[in-house]
């Protein structure tokens, strides 16, 4: 009994250690802006393996959403006879909650992934040590271009989901399903907001590129530098990563849209 | 030897990793201008002592001086400058995969000096001459085999013409030929470019053969420190056990277990039947 | 791949982004750079019962968008609704001091609105007129009440 409190406890212990490393990481790679400026070429190359590299999956996931919600939407918005608001039911559905919530998870599968088993190799055959050697400091050099690239990345790719939803909607409800498309455009912007929807959901995607980028980052960081270490922080990145989203995703919801 | 014959000394270190003491009152130096070799049984800490020299990690008690200063207690410039000085073989290569040869070679010229290109160039070039793959100058390390990976690296670590080298096992894995190669090349680039080397290993043969200088730990502290034929004749148990690579002595053979006839003939605690 | 295709592809990928950007402020969003405080004017009315009207509800006159309901408060003197609209300048001397304001319902289910009919007067209003002839909005209990009182009548 008393050995199975000790267990909890250590575990507890072991979890707030964790964090607290993370922390430290964190405010590290921050610091690291000077020299992410000054080496502005490492940062491009980031922003690209983390977001030019995850436009296919974006695009094509935002155009099959997009298009899902226009055939779904139809679907019971006919029988109110409501269709024509068939253009801001798929943009506010895709701007406040699906293209922030539904392109970090996607982000924290494919890049978060590859961050973290990046930086792992790195860190299991040593060429983190022998930089630090050298005379670099690693996480001014790895660390922290690649998390200021997620920051950047994810709400890029965010807002180019939303606008290809929105046209895959187009297409299914007004091309294939005969919405007129005066009023699938015509009631879309007469309900949508600038300030409330748009840069709401862009505000949710920067949170969320913050705090994916980060898990993934550190995982990769203080993993065990071998094969078994490697692949448990992959898996961490993708599992943490899309608990945090979901669940930074109801606190800002909350926050932004809550005030009944 | 007086002490302004060793360029690195390390008086009296304790190191805890965990709540394991990796090194307890550990007292050994490195002679100026020659090769060291610290030998001894896996697990003792050989690759620990090279970070602690090298500044990457901090002993618990103790010191460990580098041409006089004392490492532990250099602010973060002071220890930049002194890495300038150092330079350090790892196990694996750890070449930077995202950068050709070349840039690799280039990174320690780049991040400590101002030089202007061209001159970096030759330098780069003077470097992979001489360990032999200044044509592999465009390749990217994952179309390097290992041994020519780990003298990319070798060349990378001497690119400041550093004052201190050291090896972290640099003959593991290695086939003969390429084995035959980095000897050659510690002992060559120790004496011409004047260097001081530690080199870290359980290669008995090839350490023998180029040390000035041996040091076999064990348990977090020296057995014995001497030329390599004092080691070859030494008494100590355990020492002989290593270096003849004798099974059983005193690092045992035998795991702890209880009596082998008991095991066998009766039954245990698992209830099979003997 | 080389150093200039990685920066024209990541400089395209931020223009694409900035261009999604501003394709979704403006044509999913609407957003109207147009809509400021210099090409419209003000106009008052009070109602006993707004509904459900919000402000950025719309102004109509025959169905036609002429104005935003800019805000709506309680006046503390007579204990109504006071809404503000913000009127088109392209209407501006048009609309007659008579005018009636009454909130409608968009649809069966839809928000509220305002709607302006005009009126037979000569003198027109006014930025800050005030619109006296007002209806309120339908509340569904005073229906219901109405309803099973007449249904009692019988």
């Amino acid at each position: 009994m008393l050995d199975w409190l000790q267990q909890i406890g250590d575990r507890v212990l072991s979890i707030v250690a964790g964090l607290g490393r993370s922390a430290q990481l964190l405010f590290a790679a921050l610091m690291g802006l000077g020299y992410v400026l000054k080496n502005f070429r490492l940062l491009v190359k980031q922003v690209y393996v983390t977001g030019v590299l995850s436009i296919a999956i974006i695009g094509v996931s935002g155009l099959f959403i997009g298009m899902v919600l226009g055939l779904q939407g139809y679907s019971i918005l006919v029988d109110f006879g409501a269709e024509d608001a068939l253009g801001q039911m798929v943009a506010l559905t895709l701007l406040r909650e699906l293209s922030p919530v539904v392109a970090a998870l996607l982000f924290a599968g494919r890049a978060g992934s590859a961050l973290t088993a990046e930086i792992g190799l790195m860190k299991a055959t040593e060429q983190l040590a022998s930089m630090e050697m050298i005379g670099v400091d690693p996480v001014k050099r790895v660390i922290a271009p690649r998390l200021y690239a997620g920051i950047i990345a994810l709400p890029l790719l965010c807002i180019l989901f939303s606008l290809i939803g929105v046209w895959g909607g187009m297409l299914v409800g007004v091309e294939w399903l005969g919405v007129f498309d005066g009023s699938y455009w015509g009631n879309m912007q007469a309900s949508v907001s600038f300030t409330h929807d748009v840069m709401n959901g862009v505000i949710k995607s920067i949170a969320f590129a913050f705090v994916v980028t980060w898990i993934a980052v550190f995982q990769g960081y203080d993993l065990e530098p071998t094969s078994e270490g490697i692949s448990r922080a992959t898996t961490k990145t993708v599992v943490h990563g899309s608990l945090a989203v979901l669940g930074l995703d109801f606190v800002l919801t909350a926050l932004m849209f809550g005030d009944f | 030897m007086t002490d302004a014959d060793n360029l690195v000394e390390i008086k009296s270190m304790t190191f805890f990793r965990e709540k394991r003491a990796i090194f307890s009152d550990l007292s050994l130096r490195i002679p100026k201008g020659k090769i060291t070799a610290i030998m001894g049984p896996s697990g003792t800490g050989k690759t620990t002592l090279l970070r602690l020299i090298g500044g990457q990690l901090k002993p618990d008690q103790g010191d460990v001086a580098v041409d006089g200063l004392s490492v532990p207690r250099l602010s973060r410039k002071q220890l930049f400058e002194l890495r300038q000085r150092m330079g350090m073989l790892f196990q694996s290569g750890a070449l930077f995969s995202e950068l050709n040869v070349f840039e690799n070679v280039a990174f320690p010229l780049r991040v400590h000096t101002k030089l202007p290109e061209d001159m970096i160039r030759d330098l780069v070039l003077i470097k992979l001459e001489s360990v032999g793959l200044r044509g592999a100058r465009d390749l990217m390390p994952s179309e390097l085999s290992g041994g020519m990976g780990r003298r990319v690296a070798l060349a990378r670590a001497i690119a400041l013409d550093p004052e201190l080298m050291m090896y972290d096992e640099p003959f593991v894995g290695q086939d003969p030929i390429t084995l035959g190669v980095l000897v050659k090349l510690i002992r060559q680039l120790n004496d011409a470019l004047n260097m001081t080397t530690v080199l870290v290993s359980h290669d008995i043969d090839e350490c023998l053969s180029i040390a000035d200088h041996v040091c076999v730990l064990s348990g977090g502290k020296v057995l014995v420190q001497g030329t390599p034929e004092q080691i070859l004749q030494s008494d100590e148990a355990e020492v002989k056990q290593f270096i003849q690579g004798l099974p059983d002595g005193p690092v045992p053979f035998r795991y702890p277990a209880n009596d082998f006839a008991e095991d066998i003939l009766f039954a245990g605690k698992d209830g099979v039947a003997g | 791949m080389t150093t200039r295709w990685i920066e024209i592809t990541v400089g395209s990928f931020v223009i694409a982004g900035a261009l999604a950007l501003l394709l979704l402020a403006f044509k999913v969003s609407g957003l109207d750079l147009n809509s400021n405080e210099k090409d419209s004017y003000t106009v008052y009315a009070h109602f006993n019962n707004i509904g459900g009207l919000k402000p950025r509800a719309k102004v109509t006159m025959a169905g036609v968008t002429i104005g935003r309901v800019s805000s709506v408060e309680i006046d503390p003197q007579w204990y109504d609704a006071k809404v503000t609209m913000r009127i088109d300048n392209s209407m501006q001397g048009k609309l007659s001091a008579d005018t009636t304001a009454m909130i409608l319902t968009s649809g069966l289910l839809g928000e509220n609105y305002i709607g302006l009919v005009v009126g037979a007067e000569e003198d027109m209003l006014s930025d800050g007129g005030e619109i006296r002839d007002t209806q309120p909005a339908l509340v569904l209990e005073d229906l219901i009440g109405k309803f099973l009182s007449s249904m009692g009548k019988e």
